[in-house]
């Protein structure tokens, strides 16, 4: 530091300067850290938590199961949902989007109903009460399509919001633009105005499905018969009985498998479309 | 002047937004093959004039004809029409998904229904006439304003319009890109086109237009050739605008005398 060639711009003061605080601070942050990790490292008690956790026999014996059934129903779960959302979001954004009042009121009612509850009293509702309501209709596909219904209804009335924004995103020049060379309203939409929106949404789009993915895990409150069984109720079941935790854990790690990708995924095009708009 | 009956024909046209009278009775005529350029100071319903000739917007009152179809009947085929109409819009607005290729034929397949290869076809041959025939698999936004005007252009003509309109083509372009967009547009006036244009380039409208239309505050000032309108202009209006526009440096400050501009007071 050369503070002394020159006279200073501002009286000297006492104290710490502004680097020696900046220091100081972090010095604090990282000890802060370091304590609270020693901390957890002391007081939890390794040896039941592995016991209990982390039993590599047990773990063994859910292979290949874990994967060909359990994550695998999983998944399919997701993606049936998420086209059952996908599908009734796009009519019900179009809907809030109509020049037709009751169809905006119709659209705004669903999505404050549907966003409001919680997902597991939609599975609940679809379990229980579509059947006692309509005696003798069959949901088609049985679980799988009880499941891709109610996850399709609270995945609708997101992806409905987010499907709205990305169409309103895409500047008015371009319906202006496809209208007058004679596009009608309906091509328009179709053929420039929703490609250029869901290139906007892809990102919380793909959030939506890892939400789904987790949300998938409610089916349990339908009855599954041993074939249907997601990652879960697969892990709770082996857990009661092997009277052990580690089925539990590597459930978990299977949700993982597929969350983190899929993170990592929307952050690139997140990047990605910070990018284009620069 | 027009033996044919007009290409354009605009009656009685009113146009207001709210309270805001945009557009106070217009009446004009453009015959086939002429060049009208419509001139005025910004706020003088010039662009909405322009816009109501292909009914983006809809007018409040009045007629408009093109090709001696009724626009403002409200059983028309607004669509059929305006595969007639070809516009250029003052922010190009080509879809930035697709290439200019694509830009070209998504409209002629999904509009016209023309086959893959005729689409092809027409707009390569479009291309080159704007001279960017080499950009046809190129994306918007890796060309420049003034080649992103050029192929707007081009997508426009490749739908076979009668009529051409212009909304402030060159507004929106670095001053040395106006050129070879003014060159296109003069390539096409000399082929014969009916051609609406919006525009401040006043070179230009003296030396292409068949006629200049100067507005203000919402109706028509002045009609007549380049040389009647810029070169001689009978209203003081007109004349203070030109002033203005010729040599800006030159304008005083003055008291906001327009109504679409708040008083003080």
């Amino acid at each position: 530091m050369t503070d002394t060639e020159k006279a200073p711009l501002q009286p000297k003061k006492k104290g710490l300067t502004r680097r020696q605080k900046r220091t100081l601070s972090r010095g604090i942050q990282y000890a802060v850290f370091v304590a609270a990790v020693i901390a957890f490292a002391v007081s939890a008690d390794w040896g039941r938590l592995q016991n209990q956790f982390a039993q590599v026999d047990i773990a063994e014996r859910m292979f290949p199961d874990v994967i060909t059934l359990a994550l695998k129903n999983t998944v399919l779960f997701t993606v049936t949902g998420f086209a059952v959302g996908l599908a009734l979001g796009m009519v019900i954004a179009l809907m809030r989007l109509s020049s037709v009042g009751p169809y905006r009121w119709l659209a705004g009612i669903y999505i404050e109903i549907f966003r409001g509850l919680p997902a597991l009293l939609i599975f609940i509702f679809i379990g229980v009460a579509v059947p006692l309501a309509f005696p003798g209709t069959e949901i088609i596909g049985g679980t799988y399509g009880k499941v891709a219904l109610a996850l399709g209804l609270v995945a609708a009335a997101y992806m409905a919001e987010t499907i709205r924004a990305g169409i309103q995103a895409v500047p008015k020049g371009q319906m202006e633009a496809a209208r007058s060379l004679g596009f009608s309203p309906a091509r328009a939409m179709i053929s420039i105005i929703i490609p250029q929106a869901f290139r906007i949404i892809l990102p919380p789009l793909t959030n939506e499905l890892v939400l789904l993915f987790k949300d998938s895990s409610l089916v349990l409150f339908l009855g599954v018969t041993l074939g249907e069984r997601e990652l879960s109720k697969y892990g709770r079941d082996l857990a009661s009985q092997t009277a052990n935790s580690t089925p539990i854990l590597v459930a978990g790690l299977c949700y993982l498998l597929i969350t983190v990708p899929l993170g990592f995924v929307v952050r690139r095009m997140e990047a990605k479309a910070q990018e284009a708009v620069k | 002047m027009t033996a044919s009956p007009p290409e354009i024909r605009v009656s009685g046209l009113h146009k207001s937004f709210g309270d805001n009278q945009v557009l106070r009775g217009i009446d004009l005529e453009i015959g086939r093959g002429e060049v009208v350029c419509v001139i005025g100071p910004s706020g003088s319903g010039k662009s909405t004039l322009l816009r109501c000739v292909n009914l983006l917007e809809e007018p409040t009152e009045g007629q408009v004809f093109v090709g001696g179809t009724e626009l403002t009947d409200p059983d028309v085929d607004i669509d059929a029409v305006r595969r007639r109409i070809g516009m250029v819009f003052q922010q190009f607005n080509l879809f930035p998904h697709l290439t200019v290729t694509e830009n070209l034929t998504l409209p002629q397949r999904r509009v016209l229904r023309r086959g893959k290869a005729e689409a092809a076809e027409v707009a390569a041959a479009n291309l080159r006439r704007v001279g960017l025939a080499e950009k046809a698999d190129a994306y918007p936004s890796s060309l420049s304003g003034g080649q992103q005007q050029r192929v707007a252009i081009a997508r426009a003509l490749a739908m076979g319009p009668e009529v051409m309109l212009f909304d402030e083509p060159t507004s929106a372009l670095d001053p040395e890109l106006v050129g070879d967009v003014l060159a296109v547009m003069r390539m096409l006036a000399d082929e014969g086109m009916t051609m609406m244009v919006v525009t401040h380039e006043m070179t230009f409208a003296r030396e292409v237009a068949d006629r200049v239309v100067f507005m203000d505050g919402g109706v028509v000032v002045e009609d007549g050739t380049p040389a009647q309108v810029i070169g001689s202009p009978r209203h003081e209006r007109t004349r203070h605008f030109l002033s203005r526009l010729l040599d800006p440096a030159m304008a005083d400050v003055e008291e906001e005398t327009s109504d679409q501009v708040g008083k003080p007071g």
